[in-house]
């Protein structure tokens, strides 16, 4: 039951990236470049996402539990540190480049797009890179600290 | 700045961040969890990972979307501009990126923003800014 809704909760989303034309990285960029002409379309995609969810996070913020009984795993951290900030500006710049981010490029990858799978099989790269480079990180700093666990958004 | 009237679409933006939103309450309410594409991406590259099939299943129906949508519309054309070689290093520092940031547009941007996390705000802003400053650097200097 838990798998069939995550996988509902990601066609559901899918169907939304695609209705708001944010699967096409060119509009991504026209709302990128400011200097240009801009496309402000991506600020309405994220005043529709935030007004509906914000009413769901408002009500899971009530409860202890799922609909479905499983407990609630919303985040819990609050540390606003370097990694932060760094890691959302590498993220930014790769997105300005491409125009891609992880959801339009997996909807991309669905369509079949080429670049889609080239730009989607790079990221994965990078992110079993940083798997691997955490794991050696946290391995050798183990006797002297504990490891740094990061959660994810 | 000036707004380019041809490609803004507003009412269809307005409505597909409608459908995400709904998607990312259904999955609070439901699984319990903020809706963080990278992260559930993430957690499937880790050596134990006990919790695959959720984030396999999310994955998935991310994928098959296109094929739902094309029961009722044929799926938009997509313009990507970048070259091959652009879109590998993009892809890797999109990759490093959200794993070392804890999260991406959708995590930090969508849920963080919608639960009024500090931490996703200062993320949020951090990633536009150097989006912002890439396009124009690309677009506006080396162009």
């Amino acid at each position: 039951m838990y798998a069939l809704f995550a996988f509902v909760a990601g066609l559901v989303f899918g169907i939304g990236l695609l209705v708001s034309g944010m699967v096409n990285p060119a509009k991504v960029i026209g709302f990128l470049d400011l200097a240009g002409r801009w496309d402000p379309s991506l600020a309405l995609v994220m005043v529709g996402a935030v007004a509906i969810g914000a009413i769901g996070f408002v009500i899971a913020g009530r409860r202890k539990t799922t609909f479905l009984g499983t407990p609630m795993l919303l985040p819990t951290t609050r540390t606003i540190d370097r990694r932060l900030v760094v890691g959302g500006a590498v993220f930014g710049v790769g997105w300005g480049l491409a125009g891609f981010c992880p959801g339009p490029a997996l909807v991309a990858l669905g369509i079949g797009q080429p670049k889609a799978i080239v730009f989607t099989a790079a990221m994965l790269a990078g992110m079993l890179a940083f798997e691997c480079l955490e794991r050696m990180r946290t391995s050798s700093s183990a006797r002297l600290e504990p490891a740094a666990g990061g959660t994810s958004e | 700045m000036s707004i380019d009237w041809t490609t803004f679409t507003p009412w269809s933006a307005l409505a597909g961040g409608a459908i995400i939103g709904v998607a990312v309450a259904l999955f609070a309410l439901f699984n319990g969890r903020v809706t963080g594409i990278s992260g559930i991406a993430g957690g499937l590259l880790r050596p134990s990972f006990p919790d695959w099939t959720w984030r396999a299943a999310f994955l998935g129906g991310l994928i098959v979307a296109p094929l739902a949508y094309r029961l009722l519309k044929a799926p938009p054309d997509l313009t990507i501009a970048a070259d091959y070689p652009t879109l590998v290093l993009a892809g890797i520092l999109v990759g490093v990126g959200t794993r070392y940031g804890s999260g991406c547009t959708s995590g930090h941007g969508v849920c963080g923003v919608s639960r009024l996390s500090p931490r996703s705000l200062v993320a949020t802003l951090a990633f536009m800014a150097a989006g912002f400053a890439t396009v124009f650097v690309s677009h506006h200097i080396f162009s």
